[in-house]
């Protein structure tokens, strides 16, 4: 075998796994996809693929799903809900923890070290260690149950890798900056508006990127904390209960489920290069 | 579920801080940060440390009872032991995958196309992937027709089908890992993949004009230069998943042999309302993350120096 059929043999293969692997990773959303446009006796007949074959059979497709989810499973309310907690569960840790970054970055006091590594320390500790008496206390508060509630459980939650990923870009800022701000006499307030605030935009802009979508894919805390109340319930508490109860409907399932995962993939491709920066800012230098 | 720990990595070195403020202008910064940090992380881990060594209702101090409860009990057990498969499993294979993957791709063209392809189940909950795989999986008697995508490849193999979620211990653990794996080899892919475009180019070429193949040059030059990267993405795997819940509570609620410490944690508090047993179940799982915690705190000090 000459060198170049080798060549072309061995470029040949390797865009035959790559293609593969593709393709199988996507399969399964594909499916979840389809299904939730075919009509329920469809879809308990016949698997998605099916479909392929005669794609444009408009006969064979539906709205129906959306229709009943939305209005009838509760799906229209949960996704509001999500809404209503993931915004401002993303806004007040971060502005929160850009005050804290910047203090830890900027100035000089007593404690620092001690500080700082508390925040370590407390970047590993399991959620689970925190819920039964924080759970206590919103009982007696009245938050359980509540957005309040969940707000600040989110922000407690966010900030250890929110402050620690801030200062890591805070502290690298050029300490001219800083020097000629407060030979202008700028207060420590000014400085933190007018220089830290906007070069800190593409940290931000990763780091809520982050926020948002570990608040609105959370589960755990959300069942935590706001239990069984479906008034309140996000998308992911309330998606994980229709398992239980339609367990068998997948036309309906999977079209709640396809509800839930529009608004991140919107974010995910509109914001990708935030988005992988910020983990690359988090996980390895270079 | 976002890895705190992905964080943990190398620390700036902690440079001269030069900036002069009044002495309490810090802790005004500080105030909302402490005050959130304390009330829901630092006080209440010493309050699960202390309730652990109550019963039930936390009442009655029980001494280590809790603590013999969860290394005794043959559901922990088993949770035990698919924790440390998860661990291991999960790890090694999400970072394999996604080595393989950033050394294939930088090959290829449309690298940037495959790349999102396997970093966008990132984006989907573990709920909604849980849903999604359990479709995958779906399970019909021999006979019926087969709606889930692999019993239906078993089918047109005349193969019997399989219960994937229920077929105990291996099948089903590994089917719900598979399902981790999905969502986080994309993670895995994206760090290595940044690590290895940052080795110079120049020596992969004087390895080539050496004389090595493709193959050496995987071993005897990028391997070594990635194994730093390896092994902080390794651990954060590792102790990411020790913490694993809403897969198992989605897809199989831990039926069928596939309980986990987190999932059991979830049953104690919710289920039982036993939160002397909650607790040290907790408890356990820090105490496991620990040795991470302390290599964090370390490395701080050493950069600090």
């Amino acid at each position: 075998m000459s060198e170049k059929t080798s060549r072309i043999l061995s470029r040949g293969l390797l865009h035959t796994v790559i293609i593969l692997i593709a393709v199988l990773w996507l399969i399964p959303t594909i499916g979840v996809l389809i299904t939730s446009f075919r009509p329920a006796q469809d879809v308990a007949n016949s698997g998605w693929w099916t479909v392929l074959g005669n794609m444009f059979d408009s006969a064979r497709l539906t709205l129906r799903n959306y229709n009943m989810v939305l209005s009838r499973l509760g799906v229209g309310r949960a996704f509001l809900n999500s809404f209503i907690i993931t915004i401002p569960a993303t806004i007040i840790p971060l502005s929160i923890a850009l005050l804290a970054a910047y203090a830890l970055g900027w100035m000089k006091f007593f404690g620092h070290t001690f500080v700082f590594m508390a925040l370590i320390a407390l970047l590993v500790v399991p959620l689970q260690m925190t819920f039964i008496p924080v759970l206590r206390i919103f009982n007696k508060l009245g938050l359980a149950g509540s957005f309040p509630g969940i707000w600040l459980a989110h922000s407690g939650y966010g900030l250890p890798l929110a402050i620690y990923m801030l200062y890591n870009s805070i502290s690298g800022l050029p300490k001219e900056l800083f020097d000629s701000a407060s030979i202008d006499g700028a207060s420590s307030f000014h400085t933190f508006l007018y220089i830290v605030l906007p070069l800190s935009v593409p940290i931000v802009a990763s780091l809520a990127i982050f926020q948002f979508l570990w608040v609105w894919n959370d589960l755990l805390v959300a069942l935590i904390y706001l239990g069984g109340t479906p008034d309140v319930a996000p998308i992911t508490v309330q998606i994980s209960s229709l398992v239980g109860s339609y367990g068998q409907d997948w036309e309906l399932l999977t079209a709640a489920v396809f509800i839930s995962i529009v608004p991140s993939l919107i974010i995910f491709f509109s914001l990708q290069r935030y988005f992988v920066r910020g983990i690359l800012a988090g996980s390895v230098k270079g | 579920m976002w890895p705190p720990e992905v964080a943990t990595n190398p620390f700036p070195i902690h440079r001269k801080i030069k900036m002069y403020t009044k002495k309490s202008t810090p802790w005004l910064y500080l105030a909302p940060a402490l005050t959130l940090l304390g009330f829901f992380l630092i006080y209440p881990s010493f309050h699960t440390l202390y309730l652990s060594f109550f019963d039930k209702g936390s009442n009655v101090f029980v001494g280590a009872g809790n603590y013999i409860y969860a290394f005794t009990n043959r559901v922990m057990l088993t949770a035990f032991r698919n924790n440390a498969l998860w661990v291991v499993v999960f790890s090694a294979i999400t970072v394999f995958l996604g080595l393989v993957l950033a050394v294939l791709l930088d090959r290829v063209r449309y690298e940037v196309i495959i790349k999102s392809i396997i970093f966008m189940p990132m984006a989907i909950s573990f709920v909604g992937a849980s849903v999604i795989w359990k479709f995958v999986y779906a399970f019909r008697p021999a006979g019926a027709p087969q709606i889930g995508i692999l019993n239906a490849l078993l089918q047109t193999f005349h193969l019997p089908p399989v219960a994937w979620l229920i077929e105990r211990p291996w099948v089903n653990n590994l089917c719900l890992i598979l399902v981790g794996i999905w969502v986080w080899t994309g993670f895995c892919l994206v760090v290595l993949s940044a690590s290895y475009k940052s080795i110079p180019r120049q020596f992969l070429e004087a390895a080539r004009v050496d004389g090595a193949n493709e193959w050496r040059i995987f071993w005897r030059v990028i391997l070594p230069l990635l194994v730093p990267t390896i092994t902080v993405l390794t651990t954060t795997m590792a102790v990411f998943v020790l913490k694993v819940f809403d897969i198992i509570y989605v897809m199989t609620n831990g039926n069928f042999g596939t309980e986990v410490i987190a999932n059991r944690m979830y049953k104690e508090m919710f289920q039982f309302g036993n939160f002397g047993r909650s607790s040290a179940i907790a408890v356990v799982l820090l105490v496991l993350v620990l040795p991470m915690m302390l290599l964090n705190l370390h490395r701080f000090k050493r950069e600090e120096k």
